[in-house]
């Protein structure tokens, strides 16, 4: 499991009020120079020692950035221009990465991770050193990426053995450039968006995961990024490819410090699942939102999109976005392998001055594919949250279902909820259902609560919980109940 | 014992209660009557403390304890439990989930220690049968989709496993067939004992003789006209709430 509550709560006691994750590790950086050029791209690239084709595709996709010029205007979301010029493109600690063992990791950062509830050692339960967890929760494998590289990947021998890898992706260009060559990029596009086009060209680091044919991942992978250093850019790039038959988990989560000015993050993601495969993605998303009056926080603009390129595959993308100024995100799904399914359960909320412009895309291309969306908003303080959502149904795709329910939960009378489905059906047997609610925190359930002896906090987290149950339930266990924690913290005093 | 002295009320500047004095002596039930628009549901907000009501004047005291100054919750715990006219719907919120957050928190104002939910599902599964509810009732979400005898039976399951010290009926019995006005009857009976008191609001004699009270009390303007005996009950029902008002 990601985060220990124990730790959690401790994390959340230094940190004082509000954002309990806002701590900076002081910790000597080698930095890139500001700014963002060729040069840029071609020291990110030695620095990371890749090949020459890698450089090649990370070129191109600068200059179809270029060509983009700008941002989208699209989305609901609102911000002052960014100086892309005025941001390190690197940001790594100095002791070398690519370490052998954990114990050549700094001191300082596995003590930043222990403190973010992030223990990154393998217990080593068999071999009695350290007593079995007492709640029986399994291990997890985990990657820490701070801020442009990966400082430590747990648990991969234990993976090997069974054929799965789970290795930063720098590495994964070294060791298995043939799997990275065939499938980066092929789901994302380099040139597909602005942001996916500029993580094409910078992104630094990331997870790799491949899990050969046949093999059902023997634990849960997740990756906890962190963002540290000071004017910095994240942009990390995940890659999971799931063959014939297999299956994963994969579990997510991401905090950041306090800080006035905003960074940016801009990750790409792509899944990729073959014949019978199983992906299920899951997201817990706590980057810093910035203060009460909307300063400092991060932009994450992010794309994550799932192939499922095989018959009867599956992928299923699960979030709670909780933090950020700003999120711009629809984890998709193409649905090219008959029979195949996707499924984005979302719960986003917003507080304060935050603004969420999140959703998802679920093409059908094969015949009989199903997908599933499940989403909830909710609004508090100032903050605006808009669903958007494409469901896009192919002239081949026979015999398709969608079933699309979004609902929106107010805390207040000074926020926003919107909801912006588009539906495009090109292909008459296809059955595609949109359902909508909007509601708010009634005075009348506070009173119920608190009549029954819940205090107001309690009675939200109650209220919001049962809300967004839908959602939560498809959270790995202990992630849910992260997750609900994460959830009360979040909308802490937003009532009242 | 429940003490209300002088209590005045009101809500969006009109005044509801205008001096309301009335004692319930522990152990006792006692019931409230009066005809709609007289004060009888304004009178349970405020004492469980809702906010929109404004307490201009008066004291209300629980077994010495100022309830006025106290918060919804902490009434709660004090041992007040309101069962609601119209019971309010929790979508997603597990009927069990709810009871036994609601249970732990009174037990935590209250130094005693939380149950766990084993403890808790032994303790609610016997109140539930008792009130010949199924038992999977604890599992649906709180009120929703329940008829309106299943939400009056809700609440006096909430109220079994809550045990408060004064529990307030408003108009428990409205929208209640007999079978369930007997059921609903017979939880509030099996509550009474020599540390349990209540105030039955209601607007019929009928609730009445399933919960015979130790005393009635008509509320009319805002203001208790009369009191007496259960008998009152019985007269008011042949008499109605006018010829009460002429000889008041």
């Amino acid at each position: 499991m990601a985060v220990d509550t124990d730790t959690l709560e401790t994390v959340q006691s230094v940190a004082g009020t509000g954002y309990k994750w806002g701590f900076e590790t002081d910790i000597e950086m080698d930095l890139a120079p500001k700014g963002l050029s060729e040069d840029t791209i071609r020291l990110i690239s030695a620095r990371k020692g890749e090949p020459e084709w890698l450089l090649a595709w990370r070129l191109k996709a600068y200059a179809s950035w270029l060509a983009m010029g700008e941002e989208p205007s699209w989305a609901r979301v609102e911000h002052a221009p960014i100086d892309y010029q005025d941001l390190h493109y690197y940001a790594a600690p100095k002791k070398k990465p690519g370490l052998k063992s954990l114990d050549e990791v700094d001191p300082e950062l596995l003590r930043t991770y222990e403190k973010l509830g992030i223990p990154l050692r393998e217990r080593a339960v068999l071999a009695g050193v350290e007593q079995a967890p007492a709640n029986g929760r399994a291990d997890i494998a985990i990657d820490a990426v701070f801020d442009s590289v990966s400082v430590a990947t747990t648990f991969r021998e234990t993976l090997s053995k069974s054929g799965v890898i789970f290795c930063p992706i720098s590495e994964a260009v070294r060791d298995h450039p043939d799997l990275v060559r065939r499938y980066l990029g092929s789901v994302v596009p380099a040139g597909d968006n602005f942001f996916a086009a500029l993580n094409s060209a910078v992104f630094t680091d990331g997870s790799f995961v491949f899990i050969p044919k046949g093999v059902r991942c023997p634990m849960e992978l997740s990756t906890y990024f962190r963002i540290n250093a000071r004017n910095t850019g994240q942009f990390e790039r995940t890659l999971i490819i799931v063959e014939e038959g297999s299956y994963v988990s994969y579990l997510e989560g991401c905090t950041a410090p306090m800080r006035d000015e905003n960074q940016l993050h801009a990750a790409v993601v792509e899944l990729v699942a073959l014949d019978d495969a199983q992906i299920k993605y899951s997201t817990v998303q706590n980057w810093y939102p910035g203060d009460a009056e909307g300063r400092g926080g991060i932009y994450n603009f992010v794309t994550k999109r799932g192939a499922c390129r095989g018959a009867r595959s599956k992928i299923s993308w699960t979030q709670v976005e909780t933090g950020s100024a700003i999120t711009w995100k629809y984890p998709s799904c193409i649905l090219q392998g008959d029979d195949s399914v996707g499924e984005f359960y979302s719960v986003a909320v917003t507080t304060n001055r935050q603004q969420a412009d999140t959703g998802t895309k679920m093409i059908h291309i094969g015949k009989n594919t199903k997908s599933t969306i499940v989403s909830k908003g909710i609004s508090a303080g100032r903050s605006n949250n808009t669903y958007r959502g494409l469901v896009k149904i192919l002239p081949k795709a026979a015999g398709a279902r969608n079933h699309t329910q979004c609902d929106s939960l107010l805390i207040g009378d000074r926020c926003g909820a919107h909801t912006v489905p588009y539906i495009e059906s090109r292909n008459p047997t296809a059955k595609v259902e949109h359902e909508a609610t909007t509601s708010k925190i009634a005075e009348d359930q506070l009173f119920y609560c608190r009549s029954r002896g819940l205090t107001e906090e309690d009675a939200v987290n109650l209220i919001v919980n049962g809300f967004c149950k839908e959602v939560l339930q498809e959270l790995p266990m202990e992630f849910a109940v992260e997750a609900q924690k994460l959830l009360a913290v979040s909308l802490e005093g937003s009532v009242g | 014992m429940l003490y209300i002295n002088g209590l005045r009320a009101a809500i969006d500047g009109r005044e509801i209660l205008k001096g309301i004095n009335l004692t319930v002596p522990t152990g006792e039930v006692h019931a409230i009557m009066g005809p709609n628009g007289s004060g009888k549901s304004t009178l349970s907000y405020v004492l469980s403390g809702r906010e929109d009501y404004a307490v201009t004047a008066g004291t209300v005291t629980l077994d010495g304890r100022d309830l006025l100054a106290m918060e919804p919750e902490a009434r709660a715990a004090a041992g007040v439990f309101l069962a609601f006219q119209y019971p309010v719907e929790l979508p997603g919120v597990g009927n069990a989930n709810f009871l036994r957050t609601a249970l732990n928190a009174i037990r935590r104002t209250r130094g005693e220690s939380e149950l766990d939910a084993v403890q808790f599902l032994k303790l609610a599964r016997a109140a539930a049968k008792r009130l010949s509810m199924p038992d999977d009732m604890l599992k649906r979400n709180v009120n929703v989709g329940f008829s309106g005898g299943e939400k009056k039976r809700n609440e006096i399951l909430q109220m079994a496993v809550l045990k408060p010290k004064l529990a307030v009926l408003d108009e428990t019995d409205s929208g209640l067939d007999i079978d369930a006005l007997r059921i609903v009857a017979d939880g509030v009976n099996a509550q009474r004992g020599p540390d349990f008191s209540a105030l039955v609001i209601t607007h019929y004699q009928r609730l009445l003789d399933y919960i015979v009270p130790d005393r009635v009390h008509v509320l009319m303007d805002g203001r208790i006209v009369r009191s007496g005996g259960p008998e009152l009950a019985h007269e008011l029902e042949a008499s109605g709430y006018a010829g009460l008002a002429e000889a008041a």
